[in-house]
């Protein structure tokens, strides 16, 4: 008899265990306000991402073309993986100096780890994260690219 | 007419071996364990590793201390930060800096929050493993917000490379505290949840009452660390015994349980996520003002000798060994991972359960696979 009783028992409350388990399932179920999907790419206009997300390595330039890097070469000894390949040229300046200048920074988007290791030792800041994350190309030759736009220049005031 | 027929009676010797993984989903990544069977019985285990090797100790041989951040990352990366921790605080102790308070409460909150998600993702992967589909989406739904919070500040969600030699890459975001302390309110509400439809669930418990016993002994003599071997009444949080960061200032238990089933194993991870609430809770309103980076040399050259550090990773003990000879990168660097110790353990507690009971146990063993790896 005690034996019976305790099978009955643990039947009830084995259901009983399932029936709370889905009390918190279906709340969700029948409360839409507390779904937390995000229907990507269809909110593709509303995103923003975080400012201080790691989305891929830039050179910022301003509206004159000009940027920041002196092509110093440091943010490439930095770089764990290579993913850095500076080109340096020279240059002759204004007054009649020679001067070394960065001539392609080239930067592989598929090896980067996104360490932030060069962008925080860059000495003249010339370097930033932007925020893009889709960076699926169909080519991987396409992500291969050169920070330093075409025709851009030193900025004036940054040794 | 004397045919004899020869009766299939199975023999006690006759095995049958099958291979689980490299690619079955409850091996949570690339492991192949090569298991002998007797019918539905284990018999012996055999675990093959080395699909995701990288040799990221040779690699750390040939970079510098800065840059061996980010292969940690990619070890046990549920816990990147506390791996990233543990090199930094190695690299810190060669040098005799001292960092600033700031520093070690920042990490300390982070490494727990660290762990919060890694077991989060625990939970939910668990869960799924014996069959419970929603559990996953529970369980990311509030990772997801701790991974926020890691966006917010260090820019990235998994592979977070926030700390560096000498303190923290960035100082934390101005929305940091406010944002962790909202997260503790909605877990703390969250966290029953867990217990509704997972803990308490019939079929869940008899799948993992008694399933795959590990006694204290075995789990010292294996070196099982982490919440694994808390369950099975092995005291060995480095937190307590050798507090590092902030953990000596802050008041928590250490989760032990003495029974060292699968069921234990899974509620030490509960019972360590209310723990880190605490730990986080009485920090997080009073980060001490400070630096949050000490300015080291631009070229960081540890002096010669030997160095180690031990840090409680989320599943366990991670220790450092760096040997330097003075120069820019270490000569060489041993990483004593939790998952790899864990793992030999394996064969020893699933002799004799079942097949469906190998993958509840190997769940419950919590594997990253490229720690074990490397
Ligand atoms: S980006 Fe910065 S570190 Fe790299 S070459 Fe230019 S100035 Fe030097
Ligand atoms: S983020 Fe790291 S891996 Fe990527 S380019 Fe910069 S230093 Fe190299």
């Amino acid at each position: 008899m005690r034996s019976i009783i305790e099978y009955l028992r643990e039947i009830v409350l084995g259901i009983w265990s399932l029936l709370k388990g889905m009390k918190v399932t279906s709340t969700y179920f029948f409360s839409p306000g507390k779904i937390v999907t995000q229907k990507y790419p269809e909110n593709r206009k509303s995103l923003v991402m975080l400012e201080r997300f790691k989305g891929e390595v830039v050179m910022p330039h301003n509206e004159k073309n000009e940027h920041k890097c002196t092509g110093c070469g440091i943010c490439e000894i930095n770089c764990p993986n290579g993913t850095i390949e500076i080109i340096s040229k020279v240059i002759i300046t204004e007054d009649g100096k020679k001067k070394k200048a960065i001539d392609k920074h080239i930067y592989r988007l598929g090896m980067c780890t996104f360490c932030a290791l060069c962008v925080k030792t860059c000495p003249s800041n010339a370097l930033a994260f932007s925020q893009k994350f889709e960076h699926a190309v169909f080519n991987r030759a396409l992500l291969n690219k050169i920070l330093n736009k075409p025709g851009s220049q030193l900025m004036k005031g940054v040794e | 007419m004397d045919i004899q027929v020869k009766e299939l009676i199975a023999d006690e010797k006759q095995e049958y071996i099958i291979n689980m993984g490299p690619q079955h989903p409850s091996t949570h990544g690339v492991l192949r364990l090569v298991v002998s069977l007797q019918g539905e019985i284990v018999k012996n285990i055999e675990p093959h590793i080395g699909y995701i090797h990288r040799g990221i100790e040779k690699m750390c041989e040939s970079i510098t201390y800065p840059q061996i951040i980010h292969l940690t990352d990619r070890m046990d990366y549920l816990s990147a930060h506390i791996n990233n921790e543990a090199v930094c605080l190695t690299v810190e102790k060669a040098l005799e800096v001292d960092i600033t308070d700031r520093i070690k409460v920042i990490r300390t909150i982070m490494s727990e929050l660290t762990r919060i998600q890694s077991h989060q993702l625990f939970w939910a992967s668990y869960g799924m493993d014996l069959g419970g589909q929603t559990c996953f989406f529970y369980g990311l739904r509030d990772r997801e917000k701790i991974l926020d919070i890691f966006e917010e500040t260090c820019g990235g969600r998994m592979l977070v490379s926030y700390n560096c030699p000498g303190g923290l890459m960035y100082d934390i975001h101005p929305n940091f505290q406010q944002r962790v302390k909202d997260f503790i309110k909605y877990f703390r509400k969250a966290l029953p949840e867990y217990d509704t439809i997972l803990t308490g669930n019939v079929i869940f418990r008899e799948r993992s009452i008694g399933i795959g016993p590990l006694t204290l002994k075995d789990a010292v003599s294996y070196g099982v660390t982490g919440p694994s071997g808390r369950a099975s009444g092995f005291s060995c949080d480095v937190r307590k015994h050798e507090p590092y960061s902030a953990y000596d200032r802050v008041n928590f238990n250490e989760v032990i349980y003495n029974e060292g089933d699968t069921y234990h194993r899974y509620l030490a991870r509960i019972e360590e996520m209310r723990e880190s609430m605490n730990i986080i809770e009485q920090l997080i309103d009073n980060i001490p003002e400070g630096s949050y980076a000490i300015k080291m040399k631009p070229i960081i050259k540890l002096p010669e000798g030997e160095y180690f550090q031990r840090v409680e990773t989320a599943r366990g003990e991670l220790d450092v060994f760096i040997i330097s000879d003075g120069n820019k990168n270490p000569f060489r660097l041993k990483f004593r991972s939790p998952n790899f110790v864990n793992l030999g353990v394996l064969n020893h507690i699933s002799k004799g359960f079942k097949i469906a009971d190998l993958v509840a146990i190997a769940g419950s063993l919590d594997f990253v696979i490229p720690d074990i790896d490397r």
